[in-house]
């Protein structure tokens, strides 16, 4: 367990009414880190992956130290740089506006 | 102090509208939930400061806002509607056949009698429900489940349950209608239900006076009237006085009997209003000329009400869920359009003024009455 860094799209920070970074306490991969955010900010249950399956929702993206994530096994560890504090994980909503 | 809240769901938020009696000066409150599009925001009968909201995004999917104040705060509440089962299939716009997917909520119904219980009319459509104040939802599978789903198909917003009317006499007796499928009753609050659609008659589905695949699109009731319905279907303005057994068409003297949203008046069950658009791919006014038509008798003999409104040039929608009416002893009408005006009149639609001109589209119109 390590305090992950988590920065969080407009959208999601509204509804958790946070910060656009937050940390949490949790193993180093997706699952674990997001399991963590639910658990801190109930109201994104579903916004960021399917409540029930995990999977994540098509437009959303999962990047840090400059590669895309999106699409790694959701329980492969994270970057070194992520477990270790040192770079966020960044929740993307896709750019598909415009 | 007796007034009104207009609540207005949009493309990117939702709003709040108060005014006293009169009507005259407005303040309007908002965007609440930026960004999100707000399909529908509904307020308790039973309980006017309780309001839920249903607010929506192709990116992070739905979520439910719930106010006990009246709309100044608002705390998220649960999101997951699940169908129960195996979904089955419904037909895909080319006539193939697609598994039950949930995309968002498009109708909030709170309950007459305990503010903690909704109702929610959903895409894929079906009926959920909650009697914890938001915090769980379960479906009512009967009404997907009756076997004729296969031949339910997306109208053009995609295949959702839009419209909720609960019998004020008897809260078992729930009537939903469902584009592209029809009408559908429930006579014991939502275990087992029928489609109602005989006599509407549809050209867009292989057979016109088919049981299922009728797009209707709203349907409003008095509730001093439960047996009488008013539809208005993709093309037609339809009634029914035998709570929904059979229907016949009203559409009379309308320049185009095309539209989305139908409405009664508060104190006078044969006063109905609809605004009628040129056709189902112009989704326009005729001649540019925003008018909205109203009829004394119930249908058959409409007038058109353009005091206010815009006769030049205006190419708006209104669409279905964005007309209400309130209660107060002299009637209040409101409606929004696509292009972010509300309109109000505080005289049945014999004059109107633009509340608000330019929000984002707007999706939804709902009015509170308050004591």
């Amino acid at each position: 367990m390590s305090e992950i860094r988590v920065q969080l799209p407009a959208h999601l920070r509204q509804l958790a009414r946070c910060e656009r970074e937050v940390q949490v306490d949790a193993e180093a991969t997706q699952r674990a880190v997001l399991d963590a955010l639910e658990l801190r900010y109930p109201a994104l249950r579903g916004t960021i992956r399917d409540p029930r399956t995990g999977v994540r929702r098509p437009f959303v993206r999962f990047y840090a130290c400059e590669e895309d994530l999106s699409h790694e096994s959701p329980d492969a560890p994270l970057p070194e740089p992520v477990a270790a504090g040192r770079e966020p994980l960044l929740v993307i909503g896709a750019m598909a506006g415009g | 102090m007796s007034g009104v809240r207009v609540l207005v769901g949009t493309r990117k938020g939702a709003f709040v509208l108060t005014s006293d009696e009169a009507r005259r000066d407005w303040q309007v409150d908002g965007p609440h939930f930026p960004g999100w599009e707000v399909y529908h925001l509904n307020g308790s009968p039973a309980d006017p400061d309780r309001l839920y909201a249903a607010p929506s995004g192709g990116w992070f999917g739905q979520v439910i806002q719930r106010s006990d104040d009246g709309g100044r705060t608002w705390d998220p509440v649960g999101n997951d509607f699940q169908y129960i089962g195996d979904p089955g299939t419904h037909q895909w716009y080319d006539g193939s056949l697609r598994p039950w997917e949930f995309t968002r909520v498009w109708h909030l119904a709170p309950s007459a009698s305990d503010p903690d219980t909704v109702l929610a009319g959903v895409q894929d459509a079906a009926l959920f429900k909650t009697t914890d104040a938001g915090q769980t939802w379960t479906e009512l599978p009967g009404l997907r489940e009756q076997g004729n789903g296969p031949k339910w198909q997306p109208g053009a917003g995609g295949m959702c349950l839009h419209t909720i009317l609960v019998d004020p006499a008897d809260e078992d007796r729930i009537y939903v209608a469902i584009s592209a499928a029809g009408v559908f009753r429930t006579q014991d609050g939502g275990k087992n239900w029928q489609p109602v659609n005989k006599g509407l008659l549809s050209g867009e589905i292989p057979s016109a006076a088919a049981e299922v695949g009728h797009c209707v699109h709203n349907l409003a009731m008095h509730p001093s009237r439960p047996q009488t319905l008013f539809m208005q279907k993709h093309w037609d303005v339809m009634r029914t006085d035998d709570g929904a057994d059979s229907w016949r068409e009203v559409s009379g003297n309308l320049p185009t009997d095309f539209g989305f949203p139908i409405g009664v008046h508060a104190h006078e069950p044969e006063t109905i209003y609809v605004v009628p658009i040129t056709s189902d791919s112009h989704h326009f006014p005729p001649e540019g000329k925003l008018r909205v038509y109203r009829s004394r008798t119930g249908g058959d003999e409409w007038e058109p009400l353009t005091s206010g409104l815009p006769q030049e040039n205006c190419y708006v929608n209104v669409l279905r869920d964005a007309m209400a009416l309130d209660a107060l002893p002299e009637c209040g009408v409101y409606f929004g359009t696509t292009g972010g005006q509300v309109y109000g009149s505080a005289d049945g639609g014999d004059n109107w003024t633009a509340i608000v001109r330019d929000l984002p589209a707007v999706l939804s119109v709902e009015v509170q009455t308050l004591p």
